[in-house]
């Protein structure tokens, strides 16, 4: 699956309409996830997981600044993507099914946030995104 | 057998009393096959499909997407009984149509994303959750009779 020059223009004007919301939106698609898929809350033992919590917000954060840059760096995921590789690979150990999860998850929130931006186009177009940054993260699994 | 809250049939019913189902119905399956273009595997007979604008302007997306949400409509009013209610279509679309459930999935998914654009705000996360559990519980009955 390869992001087409159209693919990468929708995922760039997107993230600029986010603008500064980038943070936020990272926070309410954690907060879906969890809602709607419970298990994705077993990651998350350490975390006080209820409405408004700032240990969401902060990794929602953690997790848009991520999306951000491999946004800026869409001609090479792997590179740019390559510690947080590691990472989940070796540390989070994340089983891949939940990458679908939350990529539906924010696809949700910018359906909320951006109607009318949200074409059938620019959804296909993050979709693909999200499942190459989530194939990227997975990849030194094993 | 999955059960629902008050709660969540209650959000679910009320969602479901303001939408367009001939209009949301064509938008869903529109994204299915734009978003997934290999569900066209089942739509030979559709036309053209070959562009997002043609996908979504087709009359015959639009009519299918309306008979498949309406059939979901059934499922809202028999949120306790699911199994039951699409015993035949899951023999259908297991005998007659030869539809990965994978599909259902995916169909149920676009669900959610077509409602979160027409509610925005209003689609919360546990708002959400309740659909989820119902789009999941969807799928699940209309693969049951698959053999």
């Amino acid at each position: 699956m390869v992001l087409s020059p159209a693919d990468k223009t929708n995922v760039k004007s997107t993230w600029d309409k986010i603008g500064g919301h980038a943070g936020e939106y990272g926070g309410e698609a954690l907060e879906r996830t969890f809602a709607s898929f419970p298990t994705t809350k077993t990651y998350f033992p350490h975390f006080d997981l209820s409405h408004g919590s700032a240990q969401v917000k902060a990794h929602g954060k953690k997790v848009a600044d991520a999306l951000t840059n491999a946004v800026a760096h869409m001609d090479d995921l792997p590179g740019a993507m390559s510690a947080l590789s590691d990472l989940h690979a070796y540390k989070l150990r994340v089983d891949p099914v939940n990458f679908k999860l939350l990529s539906h998850c924010l696809l949700v929130t910018l359906a909320c946030h951006h109607p009318a931006e949200f074409t059938p186009a620019v959804h296909a177009s993050l979709d693909k995104f999200f499942s190459a940054v989530s194939t990227v993260l997975t990849s030194k699994y094993r | 057998m999955v059960h629902f809250t008050a709660e969540e049939k209650a959000a679910v019913v009320s969602l479901w009393a303001r939408v367009n189902v001939e209009l949301v119905g064509g938008e869903v399956l529109g994204r299915l096959l734009v978003v997934y273009p290999w569900t066209q595997r089942f739509f030979d007979s559709f036309g053209n499909l070959s562009s997002e604008s043609a996908i979504m302007g087709n009359p015959k997306v639009k009519a299918h997407g309306k008979k498949v949400l309406t059939s979901f409509g059934n499922a809202v009013k028999h949120m306790d009984d699911l199994k039951d209610t699409f015993a035949e279509l899951s023999e259908l679309h297991c005998d007659k149509l030869h539809v990965d459930p994978e599909n259902f999935k995916l169909l149920g998914n676009m669900i959610l994303i077509v409602l979160a654009t027409h509610f925005s705000k209003e689609f919360t996360p546990q708002m959400q959750a309740a659909w989820q559990k119902l789009t999941t519980a969807v799928a699940n009955a209309l693969a049951h009779k698959y053999h």
